[in-house]
């Protein structure tokens, strides 16, 4: 097991109307290859910004976020965008799925976005699709399908091709319980067999349960953590 | 846990041994709740006491232990057992619920971190039983009925300990509202009582 997602004394201060919000502060949190991380905490607590800091999306004010060895502050937007669409995956509450394209085509997005040509990238959409169980939905259009199929086209899209972080802001949020157990249990397996570094921001603690590790933020701060801590060799690769 | 009904539930297809009861409410339940022979023995007795069981009169079995089934008297007393619900109130008393009691009410003590505590070791029970949720994916129906009662019992826990921090943070910021709006008033009494 090694690192892949490792974050170095985050700190996030947003600045509205001359008032300066601390969102993050000092925040340390390495995920390993193979790994699912948790991250609960009551709204406001910093969570969803801890998820746009990891994938690239929000900058930090101060420490690192290295994705597979990489400063994303080291690295130009440019740059910053590749490793997004190569690297990392991103599965939302409401899916965020486009309705004009079928459940292929919104999964082949980030690869074409990112060059590859139409014919391979349906065949990794399909590979894809198959994963998360659902190949007969291909050429379906998002509304004919229900929410946990949805979900599951989204986590298609976030695993497409060669990714090796999964971000899941409340994935199970809009979806009743059962499907929310299924969808866990799929971010689960990709984990555990594809040795993705998962990382689940969600309320819910019966959610929260399938993680190996379960964080919990304060106003910006890690105040605890249940379960095994990461293995000694982990803390020693990439430090 | 009741043990005599768990007892009387089994032998009601057909009468058995001891040692088979014992086996056989372990199995139900996946260990969850080991009972020791002797408690199966003890249990065996006073039901017999109580006429809810009888020694068989298909007699003892070669090793000369008792074959016991279950009477009519036996089979009322399941049926109210199934039929009853079992309340709150008839469990232990709740030491959590009282040690946060006692946490606010005896000062020094960081309420915040007892309840952080708690959050964490209940989690990580709640973490192994969803582990041995997805072993037993396939397994004994029984079994997961069983875990997801713990499951939820430690997620209900959870919400409330949730609920518990929300309530203290709503009530520490309103003292400290209501503390501020006091002294606001009162330095405005003592400016009007300057100004007289």
């Amino acid at each position: 097991m090694s690192t892949i997602l490792d974050i170095r004394n985050l700190s996030r201060v947003h600045a509205t109307s001359g008032q300066k919000v601390h969102a993050l502060r000092g925040v340390d949190l390495a995920v390993a290859s193979g790994e699912l991380v948790a991250v609960m905490g009551p709204s406001g607590s910093g969570k969803s910004t801890l998820l746009t800091c990891a994938g690239g999306l929000d900058r930090p004010t101060s420490g690192e976020v290295l994705v597979d060895g990489n400063d994303l502050a080291t690295l130009n937007t440019k740059a910053v965008a590749a490793l997004r669409r190569r690297r990392i995956g991103y599965v939302f509450q409401d899916f965020n799925l486009i309705p004009a394209l079928t459940a292929a085509e919104n999964v082949m997005l980030p690869l074409e976005l990112d060059g590859t040509r139409a014919r391979t990238a349906r065949k990794y959409a399909e590979a894809a699709l198959t994963e998360v169980a659902i190949p007969e939905l291909a050429d379906r259009f998002p509304d004919h399908m229900s929410g946990g199929q949805r979900q599951r086209v989204a986590i298609a899209r976030a695993i497409v091709g060669e990714r090796r972080i999964l971000l899941a802001d409340e994935p199970t949020g809009a979806l009743d319980s059962d499907t929310g157990e299924a969808v866990l249990q799929l971010l689960r397996d990709r984990c555990d067999q594809h040795g993705i570094a998962g990382v689940l921001v969600t309320h819910d603690a019966r959610h929260a349960a399938w993680a190996d590790r379960v964080v919990y933020l304060r106003d910006g701060v890690l105040v605890g953590q249940s379960g095994p801590l990461p293995e000694a060799d982990i803390l020693l690769e990439t430090r | 846990m009741s043990i005599k009904h768990g007892l009387l539930a089994l032998l009601r297809p057909e009468p058995k041994y001891g040692y088979q009861l014992r086996g056989e409410f372990e199995t139900a339940t996946n260990s969850t709740w080991p009972l020791n022979i002797g408690q199966v023995y003890t249990t065996l007795t006073r039901l017999e006491r109580d006429g809810l069981v009888q020694a068989s009169q298909a007699g003892k079995g070669d090793d000369g232990r008792a074959l016991y089934e279950i009477t009519e008297a036996g089979r009322a007393e399941l049926a109210k057992w199934f039929d009853t619900p079992v309340t709150r109130e008839s469990r232990p008393r709740d030491e959590l619920a009282i040690k946060l009691a006692l946490a606010l009410a005896v000062p020094g003590i960081d309420v915040s971190a007892v309840l952080q505590r708690q959050r964490t070791s209940t989690m990580e029970s709640m973490q192994e039983l969803t582990r041995l949720k997805r072993l037993g994916r396939d397994g004994e129906i029984s079994w997961l009925l069983v875990l997801e009662s713990m499951i939820f019992s430690a997620e209900a826990e959870i919400r409330w300990l949730d609920h518990c921090e929300a309530m203290l943070s709503r009530h520490r910021r309103s003292a400290r509202t209501s503390a501020a709006t006091k002294d606001q008033i009162q330095s405005e009494d003592h400016k009007a009582g300057a100004s007289q």
